[in-house]
């Protein structure tokens, strides 16, 4: 799966917990999931559930905290999905 | 009565086992149309009781009438019949989405019964034992408290008032729309949505099939299961289901030129203490007695302005005692003794939900002229026919102007709530 392909499943399963749908249209790798995309940073846990569920990885509570951008989020499972 | 506000209905939601909004509820009452159906699931794991009443709400009804994240991420039925009733009571009412905008004086009271207990709680329960509570997510936590299916809601509407939840087994959606009433009446509130919800399922259906208080009778004929005031009554049909209105100060109302259903007079909750008679799961006589008359008195009526009682009525053996206490609460003569119906016929038994739902129903009887049937009353109980005639019980639905209603709700816990509904006049 390429960095792109991975993209596309990680905005679908982010999709739901964005409650303004005005900001889904622009989504780039530099935004950030709370500050930008006004994702309650209670959700980040489930966003997180929802990875490792689909992609069959397990992401350790370490790095929930570094997954505030879509392109952090990507490289992590870019790192696990090859590593 | 000068420093008391009116109190009306100005909108009206629910999600019921035959009706999913207002406008399928309402004619499902009118035509007598069941919700119990078989659970098959149910004789695997060995219940006697095998029917029961859900709401027919599939992922596209939700994707269409709610937001994405409930629609999509949450899993508790109680929760979602509840963010469905209650946004349909608030549009109803022609009132805005419009989070934060409104006052502090509008606010928000869900009640909810066994709401962790819903069928949801399997995916919940497994991981944990599993030792993978990792897996619960954020949601576990607002699916699983009381004031969940309120909560969710209000994270829809952004009401800032008083928002809270009741929780009082079967009385609970009574007493959610009365203690609205009372903060309403009194000037605490200007505005509030209210009504409450039950999930569904085996884990809160359970408890009730242990205690032998479920139909067992009818699992190959489901919608016959379901028999209040029968001579053949054998038990309630368990169901789930919400219920939702708005009230308002007669003001507020006409402020905003708001459609009025009903006014809401008055009511009372009580207990029998467990005394009397009175336990766990029976209801103490004379209490049933006093509620029903106090709430008279505190609407400010005579029981000879009643026109229908909305019964409790379970299709129990505790039918008939009711009979009894709203014969002796009335103290009329059996001819100027009031019309007798109850929707649990058609929707069984909702539990904290059911108070809400039938309250719905009766302000739409008021509001719109009917009495809707009994249905599955072939035979009337002896008992209740010793003291009332069968012409009391309409089997079948009657278009007729309906001034005052009365509804009660009887709960464990010797728990009992009574509310008066009136025609709306200026």
């Amino acid at each position: 799966m390429n960095r792109e392909e991975i993209k596309v499943e990680l905005l679908k399963i982010i999709d739901p917990y964005i409650d303004e749908k005005e900001v889904t249209t622009s989504i780039s790798e530099q935004s950030d999931l709370i500050n930008d995309l006004n994702i309650n940073s209670a959700h980040l846990v489930d966003i997180v559930l929802d990875i490792e569920e689909k992609f069959d990885i397990m992401i350790e509570d370490d790095f929930i905290g570094k997954m505030d951008t879509v392109g952090n989020a990507l490289d992590i499972i870019e790192e696990k999905l090859n590593g | 009565m000068s420093n008391k506000h009116r109190v009306v209905i100005t909108g009206l939601g629910v999600v019921s086992p035959n009706g999913n909004n207002v406008e399928e509820f309402e004619s499902a009452l009118r035509a007598g149309k069941s919700g119990i159906k078989r659970w098959d699931n149910l004789e695997k794991i060995n219940f006697k009781g095998q029917i029961g009443g859900k709401p027919d709400i599939s992922q596209e009804y939700k994707e269409e009438h709610l937001p994405g994240f409930i629609a999509k991420k949450l899993q508790n039925h109680a929760v979602i019949y509840a963010c469905l009733s209650g946004l349909e009571a608030w549009k109803n009412a022609g009132l805005d989405i419009a989070p934060g905008q409104y006052d502090r004086k509008t606010g928000l009271l869900i009640g909810s019964g066994a709401l962790g207990l819903d069928s949801f709680i399997e995916h919940k329960i497994y991981p944990i034992d599993n030792g993978d509570h990792r897996k619960l997510g954020s949601r576990s936590v607002p699916e699983s408290m009381s004031s969940g299916a309120g909560a969710y809601l209000n994270s829809i509407l952004g009401l800032k008032g008083r928002i809270f939840s009741n929780s009082s087994a079967c009385i609970t959606g009574s007493e959610a729309i009365l203690q609205a009433f009372e903060m309403i009446q009194s000037g605490k509130m200007e505005r509030m949505l209210c009504g409450s919800t039950e999930g569904d399922g085996r884990y809160i259906w359970g408890g009730f099939d242990a205690m032998r208080i479920l139909c067992s009778d009818s699992n190959d004929t489901p919608e016959k299961g379901s028999r209040p005031m029968s001579a053949t009554s054998s038990g309630f049909v368990p169901s789930g289901g919400s219920g939702a209105m708005v009230l308002e100060t007669l003001e507020a109302a006409e402020a905003r030129g708001a459609h009025i259903y009903a006014e809401i007079l008055g009511g009372d909750v009580n207990s029998g203490g467990q005394q009397g008679g009175g336990s766990m799961t029976a209801q103490n006589p004379e209490a049933v007695v006093d509620c029903i008359q106090t709430a008279i008195s505190n609407s400010g009526i005579k029981s000879s302005e009643i026109d229908l009682i909305s019964g409790h009525l379970t299709s129990t053996k505790g039918d008939p005692y009711e009979i009894k206490n709203w014969f002796d609460a009335l103290d009329l003569p059996k001819d100027e003794f009031p019309l007798v119906n109850t929707p649990k016929s058609m929707i069984g038994h909702c539990v904290a939900g059911a108070g809400s739902i039938e309250l719905v129903a009766c302000a739409l009887q008021i509001s719109n002229g009917f009495v809707h049937k009994n249905i599955n009353l072939e035979e009337i109980h002896p008992d209740i026919l010793s003291i009332l005639d069968e012409g009391k019980f309409p089997t079948d639905t009657e278009e007729k102007e309906i001034n005052t209603i009365i509804k009660s709700n009887f709960g464990f816990g010797d728990l009992n709530c009574c509310v008066v509904l009136r025609k709306y006049k200026k």
